[in-house]
């Protein structure tokens, strides 16, 4: 990155192609996130938008048998480059999930992860300054006063919304850049879901926020621009507006009309 | 309308038949124990006392107590653990952590089973082969350990892979994203939450440890010694060689010697068993999931 110039795109693909063994989930994908806007993907399951996601901080290798083509650039840089490595990627992506999964630790200790995975063992941080990460964080996710008495309480004693708010909480004290979440709502109730697409939008700004999402209504309500795949291609990606309202491709129009889903 | 026909009368009454059988045999299990531990109580108490615990046996072991063979178990069994814990723990975090499922890992898995399945007396030439012989330990609690603990290994390695296996992979999941490495994800994540259940197989693995006979018969166990061991070098007495010398191996044994050296094994193996599950039921209180 060069310093003193803002990148424009947070993440861009370049002809991305992904299989696993031998079955191909992306094609080609070309796609442009811009720096601090939320952008949603929508699709029909399986048309590879999660695998898309996953790829972004390279936690599909994990799976031996995943075989990449093409680049990613996450902040100018090109992700598959050799001098890359996956950790500090990850530190600057987080990942948010569909089901909430806090750690079975107490909520403090949730939100002080990460930080500790990313900080020596000798740059053992004061209490007082743990505490300032802990409140931070729980306030950035609209979270503190409601926990802010029970922070030593397990984390999974929390509501699904307040448990996958503070699954957002842990990302944020290693300052990441890009945010991740695979359908982060699919789990919670109206209400839940409701709140934490109000967190989105506060958080819009701070951070890049790629969003995957099966429900179009919330594609429509909680971002600024939209992707649209298909069979692992990347068919429309344009501001969220112009894909529900004027979308160019054919493809597209059926999907939000719900001629397939 | 919703008068119960024939059939369902008949159906009702197979039902109860099978409900009543398969309680029978649940029953049948307990039979088994109880009245094994009735006999050991009833015919061991009379010779239990601090002095049969504390002393060593006297004139060509008729009389006097079991203190030798006590002390021996506890060393036999302490060196045991020392070496299968560590090395069974090892291995299953290795197969359920970082291995991944191709012809390498298989063949161990398989390797496991069989060495599961190796009849003790094998394990027991294997030991005198191995370690009395080759390491020339010669016959020595060492060497009656490693064999005690190579035969247990399977147990722990399989029920710490379990207990690895139940934590959820989401935690993982959740640990990797955030960037942290496998062994940062073993350590403050999956390890303390099974910690539970690999206590589970250490139990197990002392209680068989505890009674096992033929492994030691020829690899560090001895009939009698006057002294207690000094060190993993000496040989030791060991209360299930002791058992078995005492019923078989020794003429004018008063009947109800045998009966108390049992009852002192079997109480020492629930001591222990209870000390790990009090603890285990500590830990899983503090689990936070």
């Amino acid at each position: 990155m060069i310093a003193g110039i803002e990148p424009v795109n947070a993440v861009e693909t370049i002809g991305l192609n992904l299989w696993y063994g031998t079955f191909q989930a992306l094609m080609d994908v070309n796609i442009r996130v811009k720096k601090g806007i939320i952008t949603s993907l929508i699709g029909p399951s399986g048309c590879g938008k999660s695998t898309l996601l996953r790829s972004i901080n390279r936690i599909n290798e994990r799976l031996g048998y995943v075989r990449v083509e093409g680049a990613i650039r996450v902040l100018e840089e090109n992700i598959y480059a050799g001098d890359v490595e996956p950790v500090q990627l990850r530190k600057q992506v987080g990942m948010v999930f569909q089901r909430p999964n806090p750690l079975p630790l107490s909520i403090r200790e949730n939100v002080l992860f990460g930080h500790g995975i990313h900080t020596p063992a000798s740059g053992k941080i004061s209490r007082a300054e743990a505490d300032g990460i802990v409140e931070k964080a729980l306030r950035q996710v609209l979270l503190w006063d409601k926990v802010k008495d029970r922070l030593k309480k397990k984390a999974t004693s929390l509501s699904l919304e307040e448990q996958q708010k503070l699954c957002i909480a842990r990302l944020l004290p290693v300052q990441p850049q890009v945010l991740l979440m695979d359908e982060p709502c699919s789990a919670l109730d109206p209400k839940g879901t409701e709140a934490v697409e109000e967190l989105l939008w506060d958080l819009r700004g701070q951070f890049t926020i790629l969003i995957v999402t099966h429900n179009m209504a919330q594609a429509r309500r909680a971002s600024d621009e939209c992707a649209f795949m298909l069979m692992g291609e990347l068919i429309e990606h344009e501001t969220t507006e112009e894909i529900f309202v004027t979308p160019r491709n054919p493809k597209t129009a059926d999907y939000i009309e719900g001629r397939y889903g | 309308m919703f008068e119960a026909s024939e059939l369902n009368i008949r159906n009702r009454k197979v039902q109860r038949l099978f409900r009543i059988l398969f309680l029978l045999m649940t029953l049948l299990l307990i039979l088994p124990v109880a009245i094994i531990l009735a006999i050991l109580t009833w015919k061991g108490s009379s010779v239990i006392n601090l002095s049969f615990l504390f002393t060593s046996p006297t004139e060509g072991m008729t009389a006097g107590g079991i203190f030798p063979a006590l002390i021996g178990t506890i060393w036999l069994v302490s060196v045991a653990l020392l070496f299968s814990v560590p090395l069974g723990v090892a291995a299953a975090v290795y197969l359920s952590e970082y291995a991944r499922d191709n012809w390498f890992t298989r063949t161990i898995n398989l390797a496991i089973i069989n060495l599961a399945g190796v009849p003790s007396i094998v394990h027991a030439l294997f030991g005198v082969g191995a370690f009395v012989l080759f390491f020339k330990f010669g016959t020595c609690i060492l060497a009656a350990s490693l064999t005690l603990g190579i035969m247990t290994l399977p147990v722990v390695i399989v029920s710490t892979w379990n207990a690895l296996q139940a934590v959820p992979m989401a935690f993982r999941e959740a640990c990797w994203n955030m960037g942290a490495t496998k062994w940062q994800t073993i350590r403050r994540i999956v390890l303390p939450n099974s910690i539970s259940g690999i206590l589970t197989g250490i139990i197990l693995m002392v209680s068989q440890t505890a009674g096992e006979t033929a492994p030691i018969m020829f690899t560090g166990a001895a009939f009698f010694l006057p002294h207690l061991p000094h060190s993993v070098f000496d040989q030791t007495m060991a209360l299930s060689l002791h058992l078995f010398v005492l019923a078989t191996q020794v003429p004018g044994v008063p009947e109800d010697l045998p009966y108390g050296v049992a009852f002192v094994l079997i109480a020492l193996v629930m001591v222990m068993n209870s000390l790990s599950i009090a603890f285990r039921v500590y830990l899983r209180g503090k689990k936070k999931w």
